[in-house]
């Protein structure tokens, strides 16, 4: 299995005096279909740590890989075609654009990848139906549940096929027995081959999924099994 | 690029409005302006410029000159004189509705001798009832001008239709169009040389004999592209004896300058539609820099799907100059509407000059593209982790 993603002695600190330091020093890889639980309290600097694997922002110091490519040394427009091509985001809110239709939603994932329109909608009408959602293709979102909601997101993260899908509490803002459906749709994406990494603060949530990375005070304590 | 104003098309409506105003504004001041010009033009062609007026001028001395009475029958046998025609002002004499009303209420109004041919002469005709002929010219009888007319309240012509002219009824014939080229027989009662010799004394005594005149106004039509060789002849032609004492104009030129000046658009108005294009600027950079706040998290998401800082960025000009574009594509379409609404009334051809819409919708682009370059900037520079922090 080859390692889509690497970090290695990555920082990040903000502000100038003193600086804060969000994180100090991680390193840990994720190869090819892994599903790994991020986990740790709010101010443990996982968020920080989603941002900086996701190249929305750049470390102080380190090395952050995504397939191979050193992150820090691309250019604003490489970046974001790495973005494109390569990183599937999951909200714990959503963000979806509300005069659009669940299938317009799922195709913006496509957006910047130069895609053709019609191809767009086709893809978004599959992924769609791989989460579940076939029938709610025509829907608004204002128009869905919280988890259907969810499942039109994380179909948009899939649809561009990216090597690794970034899930940020994607069950947070969800009742129990819904986030418990949107877990198991997540485990089923990966038992398919999607390499997911799921940032949570819910410690029994990240013990059901194969791998833990805990996260406290910028620092991994354990990567365990 | 469309999806910031089609998720908010009311406020997208509201604040495009103002530069629709604007452009409207424009497109119709310049709209009219031209079509004013091209009915006076127009009008103008109808009338002809080949008409030349000789006018008894001031005498050297001071005091009002007079044209001689032989003056119409030598100018007829001027070369490239095809028409003349002239009238006598009557000075002492007035006109009122009738003879109950006060003398010094004459209404600016003016008693005229006329030949038989002025209408054709001037190129207007009768607009009610019938003009002058060989017997009703010998008679009391009047023709009144337009706004003689209504200043007499005479908006029809009926049987016994009667004015109080020089101390007596005169049975009204007809009333004539609007003059436009001699706007002084508008506010004239004409009457026939003959009847004002008889009824109103307008006579000169020529070797012991009484002759009716003199006349004031002599029309000519000359042949078309003589006017100006004409024109130099006519002085000494009509007043041998003393041709300073008579003045010559040509009454198309008056028209002509009055159509330059109609085209000469109103910069008041122009000036106001450059205000509101200025206010609808505002309005538009307003509604830009709010959406850019609003949509921060729609900015996050884009840059989180790979969208680059300049796609960010044309996004938001993008949607800036459509919607300046589509207020001034409305705003030229509404300006277009009001000149072609006020020139059918007045029966003008609808004339809307190229740099006027062109303008119209170049001043919205440049106005879209100036008032969304700022938000779309900032748009652009916010971290994609600020954009996508949830407030």
């Amino acid at each position: 299995m080859s390692t889509v993603l690497e970090l290695d002695g990555v920082t990040k600190r903000y502000g100038e005096q003193p600086p804060v330091a969000a994180l100090r020093g991680v390193s840990f890889s994720v190869r090819q279909g892994e599903l790994v639980a991020i986990v740790g309290p709010s101010g443990s600097g996982k968020s920080t740590l989603l941002h900086v694997i996701g190249t929305l922002e750049r470390p102080t110091s380190g090395v952050v890989r995504i397939g191979g490519v050193d992150a820090a040394q691309l250019s604003d427009r490489e970046l974001s075609r790495l973005r494109a091509r390569e990183i599937g985001f999951v909200f714990q809110q959503f963000f979806l654009a509300e005069h659009a239709t669940a299938r317009e939603n799922v195709a913006d994932g496509l957006l910047y990848a130069g895609v053709p329109a019609e191809e767009r909608l086709r893809r978004a009408d599959e992924a769609l139906e791989r989460v579940g959602l076939a029938d709610r293709a025509t829907f608004k979102p204002t128009k869905l549940s919280g988890g259907e909601r969810q499942r039109v997101a994380i179909a948009r993260a899939l649809v561009g096929k990216p090597a690794i899908v970034l899930a940020d509490e994607p069950t947070g803002n969800l009742d129990s027995a819904t986030g418990a459906s949107i877990m198991a749709l997540i485990r089923e994406l990966n038992a398919a081959g999607a390499t997911i990494v799921m940032i949570t603060h819910d410690a029994e949530l990240a013990d059901g999924l194969p791998r833990q990375v805990r996260v406290r005070d910028g620092q991994v304590v354990s990567d365990c099994p | 690029m469309s999806v910031g104003l089609r998720a908010r098309p009311l406020r997208a409506a509201l604040s495009a409005l103002g530069i629709a105003i604007g452009t409207a504004a424009i497109v119709a001041v310049l709209g009219l302006s031209s079509s004013s010009q091209a009915g006076l033009l127009a009008e103008i062609d109808r009338l002809g410029t080949n008409l030349l007026t000789v006018e008894a001028g001031e005498r050297l001395t001071g005091g009002k000159a007079e044209l001689p009475l032989e003056a119409p029958a030598r100018l007829t046998h001027l070369g490239d004189v095809e028409q003349l025609a002239h009238t006598g002002l009557i000075e002492r004499a007035n006109v009122y509705r009738s003879s109950l009303i006060p003398a010094a209420e004459s209404g600016g109004l003016q008693v005229r001798a006329t030949s038989l041919n002025l209408p054709a002469v001037l190129g207007t005709g009768v607009a009610r009832g019938r003009w002058l002929n060989a017997g009703t010219a010998r008679e009391p009888v009047a023709v009144l001008g337009a706004v003689a007319a209504r200043r007499l309240g005479l908006e029809r012509v009926y049987p016994d239709a009667r004015i109080w002219l020089a101390g007596q009824w005169f049975n009204v014939a007809g009333i004539l169009r609007p003059s436009p080229l001699e706007p002084d027989i508008d506010s004239s009662a004409l009457i026939g040389y003959a009847a004002a010799e008889r009824y109103v004394g307008y006579v000169r005594l020529v070797g012991g004999e009484g002759k009716a005149g003199p006349p004031s106004s002599i029309y000519v039509r000359t042949m078309t592209g003589h006017e100006a060789s004409v024109q130099e002849r006519l002085a000494t032609t009509a007043n041998p004896a003393a041709p300073n004492e008579t003045s010559v104009s040509q009454p198309s030129d008056v028209l002509t300058a009055r159509a330059a000046a109609a085209g000469a658009f109103d910069s008041l108005f122009l000036g106001l539609g450059v205000v509101a294009l200025i206010v609808g600027a505002v309005g538009v950079a307003n509604i830009m820099i709010i959406s850019v706040l609003e949509r921060r998290s729609e900015i996050g998401l884009r840059r989180a799907l790979g969208a680059t800082q300049g796609q960010i960025r044309a996004q938001f000009l993008g949607e800036s100059i459509l919607l300046a574009v589509l207020g001034g594509a409305v705003g030229v379409l509404a300006g277009i509407a009001a000149t072609a609404a006020y020139a059918g009334s007045k029966g003008w051809a609808v004339v809307i000059p190229v740099e006027a819409w062109t303008g119209g919708i170049a001043s919205a682009l440049l106005i879209g593209a100036l008032a969304g370059l700022l938000p779309a900037v900032r748009a652009s520079r916010l971290p994609p982790t600020v954009a996508l922090r949830t407030v």
